[in-house]
């Protein structure tokens, strides 16, 4: 069944998006990330404009970790303090992020910005987390127990402004919460993306959170982080299509609660792997339309207001 | 159900011995949310106070979208990565251009009659400068052309208005799910012997309208309220999905 979108401008099957929605909802509820990483660029894929894909995709995040995020509360796995401290950094990064959209937007280099911005990030995160989990499991298979580390991480313990983190057992500086969170806000608006697929490394390795509170958290702050960021593009650039929105967040809040119900069933290190494995995944197919010569050499935009 | 509107519409100029009258099957196109494309079915007649002069009359029928400055990119290697590095700017590109010939293009009209009403379509966009260091100016025209003829918003029709003895014309028109909104231009050009002997243009009224009207309408006037909107349905939907989810497994 075609659909014509009323911002976007054009007609797409409205099966196909709910089950790109559905797709990318289980692997929401499953790892706390957005799923916004997977689901931008399918939408470039299929044709939406860019513009209108990212802000978008920034609407339809809010649905799907609000729906993870409540299954999370439920089994008390949210630390709300850290999420509040995180999301202050987040709002000041949506705006911030949003600034720099804007102006690569005016000089015709979006697109290109936005994939390296992906292939970078999703590059050296994913890899990262490989190695780290790969390592880890390998660890466990051998039967030699992992030490419990309590060690918490270098310099968020000497830096002033320091809070105790209940939920998570930790006693840290609000210095580096706050500096993720406005790199992960910036992100949201230039990307698309939720940015859990920073956030939650980030706070695994970065702010020393236990694995079992980071999902719940990070989806926690995700909601405001991306509603913030889905205001300022529907005020500023009119992009957020409501009809692609709710196609695809009907798919998504139902795979956000399938994949949070399987997410409790697999270990750590295996959710981690299976994460790290998609984000290279993803980050291959972007570079190598980066790299291979593009079938079009032209592109056309609409022309910037003089 | 199609509306059969018939305008007798007769051209002001009594100069031509000749002149076109034609109808539509619609006057508006209505893009609702199950908009899936269009075909417009455009046809007429002739004219004329006296038998007709000896020559080899032909129809072109062209529907034009509103036209827009557009900015053309290319793409090319730098340190390995495909980036757009050269930029064009079209100044009028019509957002769709169709023309429909009665018979091949070039002999239904001549190139100075094609420079002087702008029916082929390359004659239909207008570029007026490219900066200095873009040297190939032209393939940038040609590349909007290719680009839009693979999308099916350009498109040239040729032997597909049909003439019955020398009087009746139709043709139709087929206009794909991508189109944006605006007043189209049909015209209708009467040729002989490759010159125009008349000339006739109508507007079709291509609109969003109900729900997407709407949307669109609200998202212009009112952003802040449709993106508080948009969020309290993601809201909802979270909530909702989330509800129901632990209905299933308590039950």
């Amino acid at each position: 069944m075609q659909i014509y979108l009323p911002i976007a401008e054009v007609s797409v099957n409205a099966f196909l998006l709910l089950g790109l929605g559905g797709i990318v909802g289980v692997l929401s509820g499953m790892f706390g990330v957005g799923g916004g990483f997977l689901m931008t660029p399918l939408l470039f894929f299929i044709g939406i404009p860019p513009a209108v894909a990212v802000a978008t995709e920034a609407n339809q995040i809010v649905a799907s970790s609000f729906s993870g995020a409540l299954a999370h509360l439920k089994r008390k796995t949210v630390d709300l303090k850290m999420g509040l401290i995180l999301l202050i950094g987040g709002l000041l990064g949506a705006g911030l992020g949003l600034i720099i959209f804007n102006y690569l937007k005016s000089l015709g280099q979006v697109d290109l910005l936005v994939k390296l911005c992906y292939v970078a990030f999703l590059g050296i995160i994913g890899s990262l987390m490989f190695i780290e989990s790969l390592r880890a499991l390998l660890k466990k298979e051998n039967g030699s127990t992992p030490k419990k580390i309590r060690k918490q991480r270098g310099f968020a313990q000497q830096l002033p402004f320091k809070m105790r983190f209940r939920t998570s057992g930790l006693y840290i500086s609000i210095i580096p919460p706050i500096f993720v969170g406005i790199f992960v806000g910036v992100l949201s608006a230039i990307m698309g993306v939720g940015g859990g697929f920073i956030m939650v490394p980030a706070m695994i390795y970065i702010l020393g959170m236990p694995t079992k509170v980071v999902v719940g958290t990070s989806l926690f702050q995700i909601i405001f982080v991306t509603g913030f960021t889905t205001l300022l593009h529907a005020t500023t650039n009119y992009t957020v299509d409501v009809a692609l929105a709710v196609l695809l967040l009907l798919g998504g809040v139902v795979g956000a609660q399938v994949g949070s119900q399987l997410g409790t069933r697999l270990r750590a290190e295996q959710l981690r792997i299976l994460l790290a494995l998609m984000v290279i995944a993803v980050c291959l197919k972007i570079a190598l339309d980066l790299l291979i010569m593009p079938g079009e050499l032209y592109s056309i935009s609409k022309a910037s207001l003089k | 159900m199609i509306r059969l509107i018939l305008l007798f519409l007769i051209s002001t100029s009594s100069a031509f011995a000749e002149s076109v009258v034609i109808g539509m099957d619609k006057e508006k196109v209505a893009i609702t949310a199950t908009f899936d494309g269009s075909q417009i079915l455009l046809f007429g007649a002739v004219k004329r106070d006296k038998p007709a002069p000896i020559g080899d009359l032909q129809v072109i029928v062209t529907v034009a979208g509103p036209s827009e400055r557009i900015s053309v990119h290319r793409k090319s290697k730098v340190l390995g990565i495909w980036m757009n590095t050269e930029t064009v700017e079209v100044d009028a590109a019509p957002s769709f251009y169709a023309v429909a010939t009665s018979s091949n293009f070039l002999s239904t009209i001549s190139d100075t009659e094609d420079l002087r009403y702008k029916v082929s379509i390359p004659r239909a966009i207008r570029s007026v400068g490219a900066p200095m260091n873009v040297l190939d100016a032209v393939s940038f025209s040609e590349a909007v052309i290719r680009i839009r003829k693979e999308q099916g918003l350009y498109k040239l029709l040729e032997n597909t208005v049909e003439i019955d003895e020398q009087t009746l014309f139709r043709t139709s028109i087929g206009m794909p799910a991508d189109i944006s909104e605006g007043d189209y231009t049909a015209r209708i050009l009467l040729t002989r012997n490759g010159n125009v002997i008349d000339e006739f243009s109508t507007v079709i009224d291509v609109r969003k309208v109900g729900l997407e009207r709407l949307l669109f309408n609200m998202s212009r006037e009112n952003p802040l309220a449709y993106g508080l909107m948009s969020l309290a349905i993601a809201i909802f939907a979270g909530w909702a999905a989330s509800l129901l989810f632990r209905f299933f497994r308590t039950t």
